[in-house]
């Protein structure tokens, strides 16, 4: 057998139908953990944030933590589920030095939330993604793995382990099978995770920051060949944090098992790690050390059965959701379906939104985010909403556009200002001197003088080519740096010309 | 012997509110009691003086404070190793603890110092109350008082040795499969398990979750309720502790009747293999709790056979799985840790080193018993015995008040006797078993002598927080025993300072 070696994508998908498979991770942004009362601040100090229960120690216990509970009804709710009338918590046992009890508590054949599905959309196509299960469980403490090459326990010189964010709660979200995907495997793969954290952030459960793990994802890929009727074997790849990163790691793993089988190989079915660096996965875990977790019902707690009253206040409070809120907002502003997936997929609806209720009408809003404010963000290699200004400045930039007091250049220079640090809006605009110089006096000099420096131009506009007075507005603008009112100097220019 | 440690906690506790004594005296006379027996008995495996008599003065000065505190404040009582306690060290028996200060007290601890109760020290225990003889613990033997070269029952024998040895007149427990009533029944005290749930389990080093129940040794039904009440109670830290009010023990232990109740016998324990002295007394109990008023039937709880087998796996399961956290990592022994093993290494060289024979036995039964392909046919089924015995015990509460049976087999064995044989061991906790499956509550009260002059226990089961009827009941025994012995069984015990010489 020769070695197996990465087939194109092309090649894969010419070949193989890929099928796909979501877990999920989301940490709650309760503020406090889900069986004690540590608090849950991301970045406090290593093992400050403990307690006898989240350390395990002999003799501790946990007690439920509602606002948790109620964090992962939402999600259920929002993602169609039905919300069972009772489900225990179990145990899921392994060894591992960031686990204080040696087992996490978790669900296991009872999970909370069942049978829901999430729609999204690529490329203009709808695909519904069936949800099994939403679960709810505690997190791990965090290893730091010091000295070997892998970054991982195996060949570590020694282990540090925070137990912080042991204990945090984490709801699992876990898909069922995505087939027929095809090509767009690794979009609908991004895009469901994209919808999901949209969703998730719409509900105001979790700020679901991939870099900072409070969103995890494992993905799982097989392929079998086009036409054939069995699955393939699948492989778990974990590591996976930027939405990026789940759309490259769906397709290096199609196109490395899709090498594997054309050699005539056999997938492992393993889990594997997903390099950020190269973007290929590399073995992890094999079967062989697959873990018998011997899950059993967690006898410290008593079982779950939220009251269908209160899933029903739940749901009744749910906000609108990010798919009801974009056919809305595509209608109220006017956009066409291209227009509105690239607001989306900049970040920008939110931010848009609150520009319009500051104030700004909708086409302006959506033209500083899209345009000019996004193309400061790519520069300085941030999100958009990562840029220090907020719509409320922006909409106040927009409102003195408006009222005639700047132009669309002297906007950005505004926004320049602001985006600086030199201040709110009216100190930036009061500082840099910014205003439309539509006094007739003096622009009349400017205008004045502008014609006594382009004769030429002017003999034609005068000789009726009254299209060539663009040129001396344009100078009339440059002369004045922007500031004067084009529109007052155009009128100014032909009147002293005798063609208006 | 000091006048002091023959009374009982109630008297204590009446003489240090009048000022007839204080809780430092008090304190002295039972250190004093320790220094003199427990070389030859073993009960204690902490005991610091200093820290005790500190503890004494600071009640005392609570009183001159004009504190208003309980009727226990000032009263000794010994502690089981298995309990969390700030002050001293806690092992639960085992060697993988050895040493470790915790951090925090236990829910039961609290209150014990909260109600001025002064804790003399740790008691031993089978490892992580393994057992049924003590024999277990890693740290030293415990003898019973009645004959020293016999065990004091276990898990918590050192708390029942402590009680019968007069070191303490009070001490804490905990039942799971017979833990507090067996020991109490071989030493001839009363020992109480609650309703599950009706007392804390945070900070209790955990057995099995399902299972374990904290509660109280003494020498009478009284003392026994006076501590119950003191101990239990909802606790919002232990999700599975009942918010309700602590049932009216001490009131029922002074009620002391059983007029108008019925009382069943257990067909299914006659004839399965108790010792003939043990059944001799139980007999003559039974005639007794008629002679008083009570109606007496015979019940059919026919799934109480079943209940031994289930329990040793369930109670291995939970095991399997509580006992993990005892890694190396965080606290406790440590072995290997030479700067060349894994974590992994360390942890299987530590689990090792750390756990002793029937700890082990159990984690790998557990571990079995939960493996993927096992599970139904195991823990499944298991579960679904436990059910079985929770609707025989429903059904039985249905016919009448409370169900009697011996507490245990046999009297108190010779050490060593059963060591190496696990399953002659587990024998000893056939009968108390059904309730710790069922969580309902169930006392043990001496009932005489059997011919080899040790005591015997009579077991008395009540349904889910009816606990007091238990000691209704239990009182009512006791009262009529002991007006026909001219006092206490305990009285009848060998003088153990002699015994010590």
């Amino acid at each position: 057998m020769s070695a197996p070696t990465v087939t194109t994508y092309d090649a894969a998908l010419a070949k193989y139908e890929p099928v796909l498979g979501l877990e999920t991770h989301i940490e709650l942004g309760t503020a406090s953990k889900m069986f004690c009362g540590c608090r849950t601040d991301f970045g406090a100090d290593p093992n400050t944030q403990v307690c006898p229960v989240c350390l395990g120690l002999p003799g501790s216990l946990p007690v439920t933590n509602r606002a948790a509970i109620e964090g992962i009804i939402k999600i259920g709710l929002a993602l169609n589920c039905d919300i069972v009338e009772w489900c225990r918590f179990a145990r899921k046992n392994y060894f591992y030095p960031d686990m204080p009890k040696d087992y996490q508590i978790s669900q296991y054949d009872e999970p909370l939330c069942v049978d829901g599905y999430l729609e999204v959309e690529v490329e203009g196509e709808t695909y519904r993604v069936e949800i099994e299960r939403v679960h709810m469980e505690e997190d791990t403490g965090k290893s730091l793995h010091v000295g070997g090459s892998t970054g991982r326990i195996h060949g570590a010189d020694y282990s540090l382990v925070d137990y912080n964010r042991a204990g945090i709660p984490l709801v699992e979200i876990v898909t069922r099978p995505i087939t027929g995907t095809g090509d767009k495997a690794p979009l609908v793969a991004r895009a469901y995770v994209t919808e999901l954290r949209e969703l998730v952030r719409a509900l105001g459960v979790s700020d679901v920051r991939m870099e900072q793990g409070s969103l995890r994802c494992d993905v799982n890929v097989s392929l079998m060949p086009r036409g054939a009727a069995e699955w393939g074997t699948r492989t778990e790849t974990k590591n996976v944090n930027s939405l990026r990163s789940v759309e490259r790691a769906v397709r290096s793993e199609i196109e490395r098992q899709a090498g594997v089988l054309d050699a005539g190989g056999k997938i492992v079915q393993e889990t594997r790690h997903f390099h950020e660096d190269t973007g290929t996965t590399t073995s992890g875990r094999s079967k062989e050390e697959a873990q018998d977790y011997r899950y059993f019902p967690e006898p410290d707690l008593v079982p779950m059965a939220p009251s269908r009253e209160w899933v029903d206040e739940l749901r009744a409070a749910l906000p609108e959701l990010p798919a009801a809120r974009r056919r809305r907002v595509q209608a109220e502003w006017g956009l066409s379906d291209l227009e509105l997936r690239d607001v989306v997929n900049a970040g920008a609806l939110d931010l848009i939104e609150e520009t319009i209720t500051a104030g700004a009408d909708a086409g302006a809003a959506r033209k500083w985010w899209m345009n000019e404010l996004s193309r400061r963000a790519t520069a300085l290699g941030v999100e958009l909403a990562e840029l220090p200004i907020t719509p409320v400045q922006v909409a106040r930039v927009q409102a003195m556009v408006a009222a005639g007091e700047l132009n669309d250049k002297l906007a950005r220079q505004a926004f320049e200002g602001v985006l600086a640090g030199e201040g709110e809006p009216d100190e930036v605009v009061a500082a840099r001197g910014l205003k439309v110089v539509s006094d007739d006096g003096a622009l009349g000099a400017i205008v004045d003088q502008v014609i006594a420096d382009n004769a030429a131009v002017a003999d034609k506009v005068r000789g009726g080519k009254v299209a060539a007075a663009g040129a001396l507005v344009g100078a009339v603008m440059k002369a004045s740096r922007g500031q004067a009112d084009a529109g007052r100097a155009r009128a100014l220019i032909l009147e002293k010309l005798g063609v208006s | 012997m000091n006048e002091l440690v023959g009374r009982t906690a109630a008297e204590l506790g009446a003489l240090i509110a009048a000022g007839e004594t204080s809780a430092a005296e008090v304190a002295d006379a039972h250190l004093d009691r320790i220094a003199a027996v427990d070389g030859a008995v073993g009960a204690f495996l902490h005991v610091d003086p200093d820290n005790v008599r500190a503890q004494a003065r600071a009640v005392d000065e609570r009183r001159a404070a004009g504190e208003e505190l309980g009727p226990l404040a000032g009263v000794p009582i010994a502690h089981k190793d298995v309990f969390t306690t700030t002050d001293m060290p806690t092992t639960a028996g085992s060697k993988i603890l050895e040493g470790w200060r915790p951090p925090y007290d236990a829910t039961i601890t609290e209150r014990l110092r909260a109600a001025g109760l002064v804790i003399i020290g740790k008691t031993n225990m089978d490892e992580f109350a393994m057992g049924s003889s003590t024999e277990n613990s890693a740290y030293q033997v415990t003898r019973n008082p009645w004959d020293l070269a016999r065990i004091p029952g276990g898990s918590s024998g050192g708390s029942s040795a402590a009680v019968a040895a007069y070191e303490a007149p009070l001490a804490t427990g905990t039942d799971t499969g017979g833990s507090i009533r067996q020991p109490a029944a071989v030493t001839g005290i009363v020992g109480m398990k609650p309703t599950y749930g009706g007392s804390s389990r945070y900070g209790v080093i955990a057995f099995a979750s399902s299972l374990d129940t904290p509660g109280p040794f003494a020498r009478n039904v009284l003392d026994a309720a006076l501590l119950h009440e003191t101990m239990s109670g909802h606790d919002p830290r232990d999700s599975t502790s009942i918010d309700r009010p602590v049932p009216p023990v001490v009131e029922a232990a002074r009620r002391a009747d059983v007029a108008g109740l019925t009382v069943g016998v257990v067909k299914e324990f006659a004839g399965s293999g108790g010792d003939d002295g043990v059944t001799a007394r139980f007999t003559e109990a039974v005639a007794l709790l008629e002679s008083l008023g009570a109606k007496v039937v015979e019940v059919s709880c026919p799934h109480f056979t079943y209940a031994l087998p289930a329990y040793y796996i369930i109670a291995p399961s939970e095991v399997s799985s509580n006992l993990a956290r005892f890694d190396a990592m965080r606290y406790g022994l440590r072995v290997g840790d030479d700067g060349t093993r894994s974590a992994e290494e360390v942890m299987a060289l530590t689990r090792a080193e750390g756990f002793g024979a029937e700890v082990k036995r159990r984690i790998m039964l557990g571990t079995y018993a939960l493996s993927s392909g096992y599970y139904d046919a195991y823990y499944g089924k298991a579960q679904q015995v436990r059910t079985l015995v929770n609707r025989d015990f429903d059904a039985a509460f249905e016919r009448v008040d409370v169900l009697v049976s011996p507490t245990t087999p046999s009297t108190a064995f010779p050490i060593g006797e059963r060591a190496d044989d696990p399953m002659a061991m587990y024998l000893a906790d056939l009968w108390t078993i059904p309730s710790d499956l069922a969580g309902n509550a169930a006392i043990s009260v001496p009932c005489g002598l059997a011919d080899d002059g040790l005591p015997v226990g009579l077991q008395i089961m009540a349904p889910v927080l009816g606990d007091d009827r238990a000691y209704r009941v239990g009182a009512a025994v006791e009262r009529a025993l002991e007006d026909r012995w001219g006092g206490p069984l305990l009285a009848k015990a060998p003088d153990l300072a002699e015994a010590a010489r």
